[in-house]
């Protein structure tokens, strides 16, 4: 059995997928990237492999992606997340036509073809407002763990609205709310909402098409979940490895090499 | 991906002497700073160059001097100046620095600007009015304002032949005929018709170099970098137009890039992907944004910067010397309007380009400083998303201000873009 390797070093957390031939996911792997993002990829990868029972030289061929990607060293490539994510959301959910993948900070909204290439792409612009970076902050000021916000923000019954689009002005306009007496739950409603409503204007330049696949970290909270869902009157696709999803569509990249004994198309050799 | 090397003496002159012709420039400027002689102050889109040279006044293009400062990296310097002077971070970047160049006393990284005896600026340009403005109350100088009727609505441009076409013409050489009588006040000599008459000689012949010179980049593989080289040309372009260096370097440069084209030698070893640039070039990385092209073999073969930032002069319009002013006035308004229509309507120009030039993509360029030229871009983009299956990129910085320059998120949309164009080609060619 031969496997492929994805691994998307994010500006937040490392994932890695190892993918045996036949497409499925033999094992992955989720950490903090931290400081030393070289380290990161390594210890990504390592887990994947532990995790799969794969050892490293049955691993064929190696993708990395993520902002980080030119420093996985290991790597046979490289190819940009925004091909990954496309190329993965679509892998999972066939009917994807638009992705939206919400990160640590940034946000892209992706619009594909059947076979995975991409129409057009947007993201937020030099700011991390509407990334998963506004509900760290909300999380801060609230002291309320990141798993939590979502559940807490579903019991909303009159959200307030937060006007600021800048994720460290955010902070003190919570704070403002709370200091007005308003439940906690209406406070984080409003901040999905406000995130919702950024990204959804990235959809709208790429143009919204149905399905729309959902992927990366935050697509785990079910708070930003149902505020897309309800700006944009329309289901998510949304999978169980949602998070893994730019991992598993550099190892899809990767299997092509072993499938076709080509490097993806106008991916960068490590040098 | 490699720089064609240059291979010999015509090949690489025109750089060569499109930075000696700089260099010129500013030395003439410096001394005519130091003798406090007069200069006017003129802007890229209708710079009236052939009546200013007409009475030998030394023109200043605040617009060039600005952006000198970002590709020699040191415009932060003089924005945080026009900053702290009290300017907003949200105006233009070549304003600021322009200001902080007129704060303190002409300094200017290529030596001293002199201070404007006049401004001459065409309505091609909101913030020309604004910009010229502030000059008239810093220097106390006459500010000429030429009014020139753009097109009205889409599909409207009036037409030679025209009677609307006449109106427009008749007022736009009204308002020349003012211009000479305001050089003549400050320059104390008398308007002589066979000077300009030279002058607008000199520009035709730029002018019908110029059309050549674009037509050039059709051919396969390109001959000139529409954003690099061509950035170059524009500085001569604007500098020297109405002089016989310009004519002369022109003529030149349009017999480089035939033999280049002959001969088959283009910008890169290996051109792979042949794109056009909409917007105004990211100075602060000039020759890095460029890198992160030119990595994956992609070229800029056009770019609508080289119409309007040369005052509509691709279109070669030349001069009838036998009725000079009306010619004149003919001229700038086909040119000043084309260079109007070429930065808020590129649409139609954009979609004819894709087949003319063989292109593979286009990139948009909006940036921070300029609203003008960038509001409608996503618009554009839509349009020809509409009309034509070509990818597009669309990334957004500035031409002055480093501070909104993110690199990294740049490099990230390049790749995204150009992977998609290696997959595209990989479709089409399966073999490569």
């Amino acid at each position: 059995m031969a496997y492929t390797a994805g691994v998307d070093v994010g500006s937040t957390q490392t994932k890695a997928i190892v993918l045996d031939e036949a497409k499925n996911i033999a094992g992955r792997a989720l950490i903090d990237t931290g400081a030393n993002v070289v380290l990161a990829a390594e210890h990504a990868f390592e887990e994947a492999l532990k995790s799969a029972r794969v050892e490293e030289e049955e691993v064929e061929y190696v993708v990395g992606t993520g902002y980080g990607r030119y420093r996985v060293t290991f790597g046979n490539t490289q190819v940009t997340e925004i091909s990954c994510h496309a190329r993965g959301a679509v892998h999972m959910f066939p009917g994807t036509r638009t992705v939206i993948d919400m990160g640590g900070q940034d946000t892209k909204a992706i619009r594909v073809r059947a076979s995975g290439e991409i129409v057009d792409f947007c993201m937020n612009d030099k700011c991390a407002a509407g990334t998963g970076r506004f509900l760290g902050a909300a999380s801060a000021a609230l002291d309320i763990p990141l798993e939590q916000l979502g559940p807490v923000a579903l019991r909303a019954e009159r959200p307030v609205r937060i006007s600021t689009t800048c994720t460290v002005f955010a902070e003190s306009e919570v704070l403002s709310w709370v200091g007005k007496g308003k439940k906690i739950e209406d406070i984080l409603q409003g901040v999905h909402q406000s995130i919702a409503a950024r990204s959804i204007g990235l959809l709208r330049r790429v143009g919204v098409e149905e399905e729309i696949t959902f992927t990366g970290g935050v697509a785990r909270n079910t708070g930003m979940i149902e505020a897309l869902q309800n700006g944009l009157r329309t289901k998510l696709n949304v999978s169980g490895d949602s998070h893994f999803v730019g991992a598993l569509g550099a190892a899809l990249f990767g299997l092509d090499y072993i499938v076709s004994g080509r490097a993806p198309a106008g991916a960068r050799r490590t040098s | 991906m490699q720089e064609q090397p240059q291979q010999d003496g015509i090949v690489g002159r025109a750089n060569r002497e499109g930075a000696e012709l700089f260099r010129q420039w500013f030395a003439d400027l410096n001394r005519t700073a130091a003798d406090g002689g007069a200069a006017a102050y003129v802007f890229v889109m209708g710079s009236l160059c052939e009546v200013l040279r007409a009475f030998d006044l030394p023109v200043v293009f605040p617009e060039i001097n600005s952006l000198q400062m970002a590709v020699r990296r040191v415009a932060h310097e003089y924005l945080n100046v026009a900053e702290d002077y009290g300017y907003s971070p949200d105006i233009c970047g070549y304003v600021k620095a322009d200001i902080a160049v007129q704060l303190r006393g002409g300094e200017h990284p290529m030596g001293r600007i002199p201070k404007p005896s006049l401004a001459v600026l065409t309505n091609a340009c909101n913030t020309y009015i604004k910009w010229a403005e502030i000059w008239e109350r810093f220097h106390h100088i006459p500010v000429f304002t030429l009014d020139v009727p753009g097109t009205r609505a889409a599909g409207t441009q009036t037409r030679r032949g025209d009677g609307d076409f006449e109106n427009d013409r008749a007022y736009v050489q009204a308002q020349i005929t003012e211009l000479i009588e305001l050089c003549e006040r400050v320059t104390r000599r008398k308007f002589d018709i066979d000077r300009l008459r030279e002058t607008m000689a000199c520009a035709n012949e730029m002018s019908r170099a110029w059309k050549r010179i674009l037509d050039f980049n059709k051919s396969r593989p390109s001959v000139f970098n529409a954003l690099t080289d061509g950035t170059i040309y524009l500085g001569v372009s604007n500098g020297f137009r109405g002089t016989r260096e310009g004519a002369r370097y022109f003529t030149n440069l349009a017999e480089e890039m035939a033999v280049k084209a002959v001969q088959g030698i283009g910008t890169l070893t290996d051109e792979k992907y042949r794109l056009t640039f909409i917007g105004v070039p990211c100075y602060p990385i000039f020759r890095r944004f460029n890198e992160l092209f030119m990595h994956w073999g992609g070229t800029f073969v056009h770019s609508t910067y080289l119409w309007f930032a040369s005052g509509g002069a691709n279109l070669g319009f030349e001069y009838d010397l036998a009725r000079p002013l009306e010619s004149l006035a003919e001229g700038t308004l086909i040119g000043v309007r084309g260079a109007m229509d070429n930065m808020f309507y590129p649409d139609r120009p954009v979609l004819d380009m894709i087949d003319a030039f063989h292109l593979d993509g286009v990139v948009y360029h909006p940036v921070k400083s300029c609203r003008t030229t960038s509001a409608g871009m996503a618009d554009s983009r839509r349009t020809l998303m509409a009309a034509r299956d070509i990818p597009s990129l669309f990334i957004e910085s500035d031409m002055m201000d480093r501070r909104v320059v993110a690199e990294a998120q740049m490099k990230n949309r390049i790749d995204a873009f150009f992977e998609g164009l290696a997959s595209r080609k990989r479709q089409t060619s399966p073999a490569q």
